[in-house]
């Protein structure tokens, strides 16, 4: 009995501290209908800064504390509102999953760049008091943290309930427009939400940090803690997400406890971390359905999808290029080439599942990894084996999103991300998988009696394979698949009374999206031949939206660009590891900046053409007369046969390029004065 | 036997009545018009009858088969079409593929052995925007996106097409020939319901009008009989200059509004 | 005559490519109370999002007390002393009675001032004042975003659709406090779809089709064109 009694406190404890952070997330999206993936990872930046100040600087801990959570964090807050986050609340949930997933490898990157990896403690408040009561050991600091959290729920009950400007919280949910209407300012009320939830997040992280320790990724991870509890309140209700954490804090508490009671427990070791997963899977499922949006009519600037004719052409172009560009290449070199490929068809799943469909997927590694399982279990090196991985790994895809079918956008975005953590941290590790950290080995890749035995042949192989994807999908874009998924990002209602049953269309693109991923994982391990769960961390999948979000998740190029890219950065990493953190911040802030025009920088690489035919002829021509004229020759002025759904139409589309209008016309004029 | 019966309806949202007790029923055939002032419930009945609104009490029978709790698709597989107030064409595709998606999704399957493309001209000849095809749906203008969603939902042939305020956004000569191609789409068997506040096209493409005022059918009748209703003339223009004491308003429910989507 | 409260010139205003304000000419003179009026999509509530800040133009000026505002934020806007009660539920409904009235003190009136106005002119917002304003009725919202009307002391007032939905003894009800409010001074443009209630109440009126200005003049001469407008001149 009393060994239940103190599991049960040290749930409560745990769970305190999950509230606080639960609630600044709450704070946030309820303000400003931001949902925050980044909250976990800026309580662990903050968790970090006040380490520096109390440790490594020896200030005092309450000074430390005053610091961090009256200055450092509020001060982050408003600034992150009122620069990368603005206006994000009514941008498609896509978008706003890119930018907080960048906001989340910016922290990440921003914390390993100034605190290089070491061994760090945050000591317990009054580490050395101990009280016992009734034979149980309570901490102060426990009783900290519950103190805390009650302080916080008092604080923020006063806040939005007692003050003017808390009532302009509130209110600024329900109607932002009449808020300003009444005289009030939503960017000032948006500001101090995000003050207060980033003080909140780091809150929590300070507390949890002698828990679970000064690591850079478990700490990042409290956010679905956060996530679990704020979820049950469905993301509004403050006291519901307080009932959300208890019950998460107590669920944890006695699964750690209690779990080698059980028979069996040695193969669930991975379980007492993923409670928390666990628990926020469940309650997406349990959420009810979210009704059908009638809106206006939308449209996104896409990529221009090329014709069959110039997709042969560049394919044919692109196995020719790896060719010259493997002969004789050194083994290392050539694995990081096909590295690249196999995360170029990754990313080419990315293309089909939210470039097009416009759902966002947080574990496509974790597909990948499924993949690379399958394929390794099957021991069937050969189109079979690749089959069985692909449609394998398409079957687990639809069952992750089976159980949110009838939820879109942002939840099934999150029962991606728990999907994924539950793969990386139970699943990856078990026994039939990978084991903890042992390497998985699988043969090299037999098509048709023809066995891949050179890596050289192997590269050439998987960059068939992408090009035979990239048709695949371009395929889809231009037939009636495509055209069925743009209808429905763009209005699910139409959809609806059309006569599609979104439901298993959503599985169907989910389950095609999962194998492609699977495909890149088998032939992956086909080519290494040997491979760890490290290749699949969760949090490469975050990285993978990003590129995506800055190469472009409409086109191939910009699949082909990101897959380049998503290899050589942890490449670039361990070349320099001085600048390792960096690297990750310049992705994240690209991905910001980028990440609001899903077309990426692939997008201004076809509009290159066309400014070069558009701005800088014409300009040339006035300084060079005669030149226009030789542009015209060289073929520049004539449009080729792509579908160019681009341009002059981009009222939808925030990020669209405002000057493509004016441009294609001074093409127009231009090609009637070289006549 | 109706085609369509709207039976005694209610929608509320929190404490507000949309739908307050709303009975009506659309003939097989028939143009039949919805009107009423601004907030009285229509758009809120269209989207119980097409499943975009579930009711809070109250029955839906179409073609003799209760619908109150069918999802939306199988309700369009069933023959119910519509457009939207709020316009919701497919901005990112032409308008020549718009109304190809929706063959696409009407035809399932056996649309892979069917080309379309004459089908698409067809119905775009029909409504009159051939001329835009090439467009993409977000650069047309107001009363070209209401036709291209008439012309979206005949791709499924529906038997029963629901048509939200379809004139508003056209001219008046285009008004008028929008009359005429109802007319001929009646005459082909089809069914509509429309709400409209162009009294002119109202008046002289209906067969049958109900007034909703307050979520509750006030009038039913031919134009002419709705045009001399009194209680019609007060609903539209607010009090008329005789005061206020009418004993008809007493009935009239206070907690009225429409909750916009 | 003085500067004129709101003048407008030559507006255009569009969704996206869609056209919906081709050029409105407009003008209310100081202390009158003009009603807007016209059939569905005519443009009215847009004019009424341009004016309050809400939406952009695309050209075309407005004057308001003959100071030119253009890209003015509404907020800034509605501290300067316009007040805008738009179409529908203009209240917050998960928000009690109370604190409804505490947030229209962003207008720049102190909270007590507020309260004591609201509650003196409808003493039943007093009764309510702890109750949640959605679940209040549709005519007791309306009386509740009038107190803002009241309370700010604006300079000029918009009022768009004051009637959406109300049974007409609730309408009568608030233009009856339109008309106190006009007897203070305070210049009012009024949008409202029941013409002759709207126009019981004013000094001119205009009515809008298409996106422009059709008419204007003073009240019964309008009121003898607003049958055809709306119901339809075909017999």
């Amino acid at each position: 009995m009393n060994e239940f009694l103190s599991y049960t406190v040290i749930g409560i404890f745990t769970g305190a501290a999950y509230a606080i952070a639960a609630s600044g997330l709450v704070l946030t999206y309820s303000t400003t209908r931001v949902f925050n993936i980044a909250h976990g990872a800026i309580g662990m930046f903050f968790t970090f800064v006040y380490w520096d100040f109390s440790q490594r600087q020896g200030l005092p801990a309450w000074l430390s504390l005053v610091l961090v959570l009256g200055i450092c964090a509020p001060l982050t807050g408003v600034l992150l509102q009122r620069f990368v986050t603005r206006g994000l609340g009514t941008a498609p949930v896509g978008v706003s999953l890119v930018v907080t997933v960048a906001l989340l490898v910016a922290m990440i990157g921003i914390a390993t760049q100034i605190w290089k990896p070491e061994a760090r403690a945050i000591p317990e408040f009054f580490p050395d008091k101990r009280f016992d009561v009734w034979g149980i050991v309570i901490t102060p600091q426990h009783i900290i943290t519950l103190v805390l959290s009650l302080l916080v729920a008092g604080g923020l009950y006063v806040l939005l309930a007692r003050t003017r400007v808390g009532t302009a919280m509130r209110a600024s949910v329900d109607n932002a427009e009449l808020l300003g209407l009444y005289g009030g300012r939503a960017e000032v009320v948006s500001a101090l939400a995000w003050a207060v939830g980033t003080s909140l997040a780091a809150l929590g992280g300070i507390l949890l940090a002698p828990q679970i320790g000064m690591d850079f990724y478990l700490l990042t991870l409290i956010v679905i803690s956060a996530y679990a509890a704020a979820m049950l309140g469905k993301l509004t209700s403050l006291p519901m997400t307080y009932v959300g954490a208890m019950a998460l804090g107590l669920a944890s508490s006695y699964v750690v406890g209690y779990l080698d009671k059980f028979p069996g427990a040695e193969n669930l070791t991975g379980l007492p971390p993923v409670v928390p997963t666990i628990f926020l899977f469940a309650i997406l499922v349990l959420l009810p359905q979210a009704p059908l949006r009638i809106g206006q009519v939308k449209g996104l600037v896409s990529a221009p999808v090329p014709s069959p004719t110039k997709t042969g052409v560049w394919g044919i172009g692109l196995i020719g290029f790896v060719v010259l560009l493997v002969s004789g290449m050194a083994d290392s070199t050539l694995l990081n080439v096909g590295t690249a490929i196999a995360y170029g068809i990754l990313m080419l799943s990315l293309v089909l599942l939210t470039g097009y469909g416009g759902f966002v997927s947080l574990a496509q590694f974790a597909f990948a990894g499924v993949g690379a399982v399958i394929y390794s279990q099957v021991e069937q090196p050969n189109l079979f084996g690749l089959a069985v991985a692909i449609i394998g790994t398409g079957l687990v895809g639809a069952i992750v999103a089976i159980p949110v079918l009838r939820l879109t956008g942002l939840y099934l975005a999150l029962a991606t991300l728990a999907f994924g953590q539950l793969m990386d941290k139970l699943i990856f590790t078990s026994a039939w998988a990978f084991e903890f950290n042992n390497p998985l080995k699988a043969e090299r890749l037999s098509v048709l009696g023809y066995k891949f035995e050179s890596l050289t042949s192997t590269v050439i192989m998987m960059a068939v394979f992408f090009v035979l994807v990239a048709f695949v999908i371009i395929a889809i874009r231009r037939g009636r698949l495509g055209r069925i998924l743009i209808a429905m990002r763009d209005s699910q209602a139409a959809c609806g009374t059309l006569g599609l049953d979104m439901r298993w269309f959503r599985v169907g693109v989910f389950a095609g999206s999962a194998s492609i991923a699977g495909l890149a994982g088998a032939l992956l391990i086909s080519m290494r031949m040997s491979i760890t769960a490290n290749d699949f961390l969760y949090f490469n999948s975050l990285l993978l939206l990003l590129m995506a979000g800055v190469w472009g998740l409409t086109s191939i190029t910009g699949a082909a660009l990101g897959g380049v890219f998503m290899m050589y950065l942890p490449v670039a990493q361990g070349e320099n590891p001085d600048i390792a953190g960096l690297l990750f911040v310049l992705l994240a802030v690209g991905a910001i900046i980028l990440g609001r025009n899903p077309n990426g920088l692939a997008y201004y690489l076809f509009q290159l053409p066309r400014w070069i035919q558009g701005s800088l002829f014409p300009a040339l021509a006035e300084k060079y007369p005669g030149m226009a004229l030789r542009a015209q020759e060289y073929g520049f002025g004539r449009r080729d046969d792509d579908d160019y759904d681009d341009g002059d139409h981009n009222d939808g589309d925030p990020g669209g390029d405002p000057g493509a209008g004016p441009l294609a016309e001074e093409v127009d004029t231009h090609a009637v004065a070289a006549r | 036997m109706p085609l369509l019966h709207v039976d005694d309806v209610v929608v509320q949202f929190g404490g507000v009545t949309a739908v307050n007790h709303a009975n009506f029923e659309v003939e097989q055939g028939s143009i039949t018009g919805l009107i009423g002032p601004n907030g009285a419930g229509k758009t809120t009945t269209f989207n119980v009858v097409t499943g975009l609104q579930t009711p809070t009490s109250g029955r839906v029978v179409f073609d003799d088969k209760d619908i109150t709790r069918m999802p939306v698709h199988r309700r369009s597989r069933r023959g119910i079409g519509r457009t939207f107030q709020r316009l919701e064409a497919f901005g990112s595709l032409t308008v020549a593929e718009n109304v190809r998606t929706a063959f696409d999704i009407h035809d399932g399957f056996a649309g892979l052995f069917r080309s379309v493309q004459n089908d698409v001209d067809d119905l775009l000849d029909l409504v009159g925007i051939a001329n835009h095809a090439d467009d993409r749906a977000d650069s047309i203008p107001t009363g070209t996106a209401r036709l291209l969603e008439l012309a979206r939902a005949l791709a499924c042939d529906p038997k029963l097409l629901l048509l939200d305020e379809p004139s508003s956004g056209l001219d008046e000569s285009e008004t008028e020939a929008f009359g005429e191609l109802l007319q001929q789409l009646a005459n082909e068997g089809r069914t509509i319901l429309m709400v409209e506040h162009d009294m002119d096209l109202v008046m002289n493409v209906c067969d049958t009008i109900h007034v909703l005022d307050f979520g509750s059918v006030i009038a039913d009748g031919t134009p002419a009989q709705v045009r001399a209703n009194p209680v019609v003339q007060k609903a539209y223009l607010g009090y008329s200059d005789d005061g206020p004491a009418g004993d008809d308003t007493a009935v009239l429910p206070l907690v009225n509004e429409e909750v916009v989507l | 005559m003085s500067v004129p409260i709101l003048d407008i010139i030559d507006l255009h205003a569009a969704y996206g490519r869609i056209e919906v304000l081709r050029g409105v000419n407009l003008t209310v003179p100081k202390g009158a109370v003009v009603a807007l009026l016209g059939p569905n999509g005519a443009g009215k509530s847009t004019l009424l999002k341009v004016i309050s800040g809400q939406m952009q133009q695309t050209s075309g000026d407005i004057h308001l007390a003959g100071i030119h505002v253009t890209g003015a934020k509404p907020d800034d806007l509605a501290r300067l002393g316009l007040t805008t009660i738009p179409e529908g539920r203009s209240v917050f409904p998960n928000l009690t009675v109370e604190e409804n009235l505490l947030l229209m003190s962003y207008a720049g009136v102190a909270p007590e001032a507020v309260f004591d106005t609201a509650y003196s002119y409808f003493p039943r917002l007093h009764e309510r004042r702890f109750q949640l304003a959605g679940t209040m009725s549709g005519g007791e919202q309306q009386m509740l975003a009038m107190a803002r009307a009241l309370a700010s002391d604006p300079a000029l007032l918009l009022l768009d659709e004051l009637s959406m939905g109300l049974a007409p003894l609730i309408v009568d009800e608030l233009y009856e406090t339109v008309a106190k409010i006009a007897e203070t001074g305070v210049s009012i443009l009024v949008v409202e779809q029941f013409a002759r209630t709207a126009l019981r109440v004013s000094d001119y009126a205009a009515v809008m089709t298409g996106g422009t200005v059709v008419a204007t003049g003073e009240p019964d001469e309008i009121n003898a064109i607003m049958a055809d407008v709306i119901l339809g001149g075909a017999a």
